[in-house]
């Protein structure tokens, strides 16, 4: 391990990601610190699941150099939970160490599943299997957690509650959080950081230092918020919309 | 449950109406062959077949035939599916394997295996062996072809999760890919289970003297066909019965599928 590995989860220097003459990765550098909460914005196609999965070691990079911490979990769009094992089983599932089954049923309490230990995949709802799917990340207390759009699939409710609770896991274990998203109100509520990725580069970041919980509505995030959508290519109004309805009808383009 | 107990009624009152008919043409069936419109060379009548059946089942002379027919179905499909699973395993885990696998099992699953039965006559003999390795032979290929289309079907994302957790190659295989390929695997099973009750009948034309085959044969041969009828009835129901039986193994074995969660 490298001698920054306290300070530095992740460490990225010029990374490159290449398929074919397409660069999808072009000189990337990243740097998260220990127990940092990161988010990561980007418009499709702009290289955040190449980096992810380069960081979650499901893909190589072609050059430049990656240190990542060997505990590190991820929770996808999707939970990919086995649907042959029940709940608590997917959560044990390939956990080295003492007692790996008092340990998914303490995670599966964490998320508050307890009701819900041995229960068929099948069988959960959309947030519940998130949540199952977060548990199974938790529970090998990584150094380093990876979320890939992982409210992207949950309704709105839902996904408030699930926000919630994984900012309440993130101050409870503290691993340093990459949170990959198209969500910018999301990215300003739950970040420390606001990264924006383009064209294989972060083109800016963004230190957030209000405390949570936020509010959107704020001036100051209102103004972050403009500016991120900004780069990702969204032009928004120059005020900020009290009724959104109004001004899509008001425009006459 | 109140749903139910509300539809007892028309339910008994649909299975009666649902009998009648064929009720009403085994009716005519007996008429016709009492009265000699039917002859016992083209059909036999109900009331004789049912007659030959109590007969057949009283003496144990069917059972006995059955009992052989069994063994050969069921050592013929153990060796097959056995087989069957086993290349389907090895060309499916690894890149060499289906190399050195899949392309012969491709050709060679398009013969049709009874054109075979010559050849095994000349390599086997007459006695049990061709009989068990043409039912081997014939129930490789549909456990193969399902099982190593379930093993390379699984959602690549599962095994990317499962590998991402920290499982190592034989933990991958135990806990995801098999349990994965099992759904595959029981349709595989289910064709051949029916394919070693169709290469009976063909098998047991071989020099048998035991066999519902060859009580088919040894029928025609002297024209009974009430035992035809028998013997046609005998496959149906065990038809149902090991369809029921694989059914019942899904249940057990699939128990987290959500269609058996629902039910």
């Amino acid at each position: 391990m490298p001698r920054s590995a306290s300070v530095a989860a992740v460490s990225v220097r010029q990374a490159v990601r290449q398929f074919g003459e397409q660069r999808i990765l072009d000189g990337l550098d990243l740097d998260i610190g220990a127990g940092q909460f990161v988010a990561l914005l980007g418009r499709s196609g702009s290289g955040k699941t190449t980096l992810l999965r380069a960081l979650a070691g499901l893909d190589r990079i072609d050059g430049g150099q990656l240190q990542v911490p060997q505990a590190r979990a991820a929770v996808f769009q999707e939970p990919r939970l086995m649907p042959w094992k029940r709940a608590w089983r997917n959560v044990s599932l390939g956990l080295r160490g003492a007692n790996p089954e008092a340990r998914a049923r303490a995670a599966m309490e964490e998320v508050g599943l307890q009701h819900r230990l041995s229960a068929w995949p099948g069988t959960l709802s959309g947030g519940e299997a998130q949540r199952v799917a977060l548990a199974r990340a938790l529970v090998r207390e990584p150094k380093l957690l990876l979320l890939d759009e992982p409210f992207a699939a949950l309704d709105a409710l839902t996904r408030i509650r699930m926000q919630q609770l994984v900012l309440e896991l993130w101050r409870k274990h503290a691993p340093a959080v990459l949170l990959v998203t198209h969500d910018v109100d999301e990215a300003v509520l739950l970040a420390d950081r606001v990264l924006v990725l383009d064209r294989g580069r972060i083109v800016d970041d963004l230190h957030i230092a209000q405390p949570r919980p936020r509010e959107i509505a704020t001036r100051h995030l209102q103004e972050v918020r403009r500016h991120l959508l900004g780069l990702l290519g969204v032009e928004s109004n120059a005020e900020p919309a009290p009724n959104h309805s109004f001004y899509l009808t008001g425009t006459h383009r | 449950m109140s749903l139910r107990s509300h539809s007892r009624w028309p339910f008994w009152r649909n299975l009666g109406a649902r009998l009648l008919s064929p009720l009403l043409l085994l009716l005519l069936w007996e008429a016709a062959s009492q009265s000699g419109v039917l002859p016992a060379r083209i059909i036999a009548a109900p009331s004789a077949i049912g007659g030959t059946l109590w007969q057949m089942l009283a003496s144990g002379e069917l059972a006995g035939h059955l009992w052989v027919s069994l063994i050969r179905a069921l050592s013929g499909l153990a060796i097959g599916v056995s087989v069957g699973a086993s290349l389907a395993l090895v060309a499916g885990l690894s890149r060499g394997g289906e190399l050195a696998i899949d392309s012969p099992m491709q050709m060679l699953r398009t013969l049709p295996f009874l054109a075979i039965v010559p050849l095994f006559i000349l390599w086997f003999g007459v006695g049990e062996t061709p009989k068990i390795a043409l039912i081997a032979l014939g129930t490789t290929f549909p456990v193969y072809l399902t099982l190593f289309a379930g093993i390379r079907g699984l959602d690549p994302k599962l095994i990317e999760a499962a590998t991402l957790f920290g499982l190592n190659r034989r933990e991958r295989v135990w806990h995801v890919i098999l349990p994965g390929a099992l759904p595959s695997f029981f349709v595989g099973l289910r064709y051949a289970f029916g394919i070693s009750w169709l290469g009976l009948v063909v098998v047991e034309q071989i020099n048998a003297t035991a066999g519902i085959g060859y009580l088919v044969n040894d029928a025609r041969d002297f024209m009974r066909t009430d035992v035809i009828v028998i013997c046609l009835l005998v496959y149906s129901v065990l038809g149902l019965g090991i369809d029921a039986l694989v059914r019942g193994l899904e249940r057990f074995t699939l128990a987290w599928r959500p269609a058996f969660i629902r039910s």
